[in-house]
């Protein structure tokens, strides 16, 4: 049960999208048709539920202050968290990489539905913004780690969702032309993001 | 002129890697690079000025060093070396953060860290500084930081004016005026109204300038 709250909490109440902004230049840019944003909220919540629990065990173990204790009892002041962007950053883009290169070996009709969007997750902020939290949060294990990963994933695949299901048919409205395209998109995600505050209990 | 005679540092060609930016390709409303921390970190304009700042320093350095190093990383590792660059430029800015300004470290916490993945900052190594010399590309970074640091200062201004009645933490607004009835607009310091303000912003940018707007 208790990891459900974190996975729902992920979600929908700290939604990366509507909360945070994090990923919205990908969240932006690939949410024209709804075939393709469904591959990109796939990548993200598979990325993020492979990264979260990598990172945490580079925190736990590696990073935070008093983390090397295993090492010895010299080691146990040292605190490596200013190496943490580094770190992460390093692990998000050889996983990436690592799982581009498995999905084309062992599902290349999955790699064509992806193949495009899996290098653009490593730069996603989607990835990284989900570690520096989980690094914040300070979750007591694995699991928790790993329900928080999937849970912020699956919050911006509804988002990056449902903003293209809304795109796709407003392309059939008239809308002034100085907001057409980006702007309203823009427009609509604050919207959203208004009906998404319902989940904080406005 | 031969392609080896200096050009003067601030010819007209690169006055424009300066100036462009921050009008017809202004990297945030036009481009739509680099929103994420654009959006986030707008409730105070004290915040909005030290991320700013922090950018147009990344990506200034960024574009230098990665230009410098242009002839000599390798084609198929070049996204794994301009992060490992970035990174390291964005931690040695989050320690100085962390040292001289600490409640606005605070304040913005992670974005500092999110600096990173910035699509700004890889989109100019990737366009421009892999490809140019270090001085154009020392003024694309600058330009560029200064294009999403003018979008974010207009953001944090609204915001903080209406949403708290203050600028850089300084009250704006005076008693009489909240005497009267008026009131802070609680929504401002919620995160959808910054999607909304940058939303104008485009608004005006593309009315101004008919050629920007987009087809269906």
């Amino acid at each position: 049960m208790h990891y459900f709250e974190i996975f729902y909490r992920a979600a929908f109440i700290d939604n990366m999208i509507f909360t945070f902004f994090f990923g919205m230049c990908s969240y932006l840019a690939v949410s024209k048709t709804v075939k393709t944003a469904v591959g990109l909220g796939a990548a993200v919540i598979f990325v993020l539920g492979v990264t979260i629990p990598v990172n945490y065990l580079l925190n736990a173990y590696v990073l935070k202050e008093g983390a090397l204790a295993w090492l010895g009892t010299e080691f146990e002041t040292i605190d490596l968290g200013f190496l943490s962007f580094i770190m992460f950053i390093a692990v998000i883009a050889s996983i990436v990489q690592l799982v581009e290169m498995l999905v084309e070996k062992f599902s290349p009709a999955l790699y064509g539905a992806l193949g495009i969007f899996l290098p653009l997750i490593a730069v996603n902020c989607a990835i990284l913004g989900g570690a520096l939290f989980m690094q914040q949060k300070d979750f007591s294990n694995v699991g928790e780690a790993t329900s928080y990963g999937i849970g912020a994933g699956f919050g911006w695949f509804i988002a990056i969702v449902l903003i293209a299901a809304i795109r796709e048919r407003i392309k059939y409205s008239h809308v002034p032309g100085p907001v057409r395209g980006v702007g309203m998109a823009f427009i609509l995600t604050g919207l959203m993001g208004l009906a998404f505050l319902g989940f904080l209990g406005f | 002129m031969s392609a080896t005679a200096r050009e003067p540092l601030f010819s007209a060609k690169n006055k424009k890697l300066l100036s462009d930016p921050l009008n017809d390709n202004n990297p945030v409303t036009i481009q739509v690079l680099g929103i994420c921390s654009a959006l986030a970190v707008t409730v105070q304009m004290k915040g909005a000025l030290v991320m700013s700042l922090a950018v147009i320093i990344v990506t200034m350095l960024g574009n230098v060093v990665i230009s410098s190093m242009r002839n000599v990383i390798p084609p198929r590792i070049r996204i794994i070396v301009q992060l490992v660059v970035v990174a390291a430029l964005v931690i040695i800015v989050d320690q100085v953060l962390k040292a001289f300004v600490y409640d606005v470290w605070k304040q913005i916490g992670v974005f500092v860290g999110l600096i990173i993945t910035n699509c700004i900052i890889m989109g100019r190594l990737e366009a421009f500084a892999l490809s140019n010399k270090p001085w154009p590309s020392a003024l694309d970074g600058i330009g560029n930081g200064l294009g999403y640091g003018i979008i974010l200062m207009i953001t944090a201004f609204f915001k903080e004016l209406f949403g708290s009645g203050k600028l850089f933490g300084i009250q704006i607004i005076p008693d009489s005026f909240y005497e009267f009835g008026y009131e802070n607009i609680g929504l401002m310091l919620l995160p959808p109204s910054s999607l909304v303000i940058v939303a104008i912003i485009i608004w005006v940018q593309k009315a101004r300038n008919p050629k920007l707007i987009e087809a269906h």
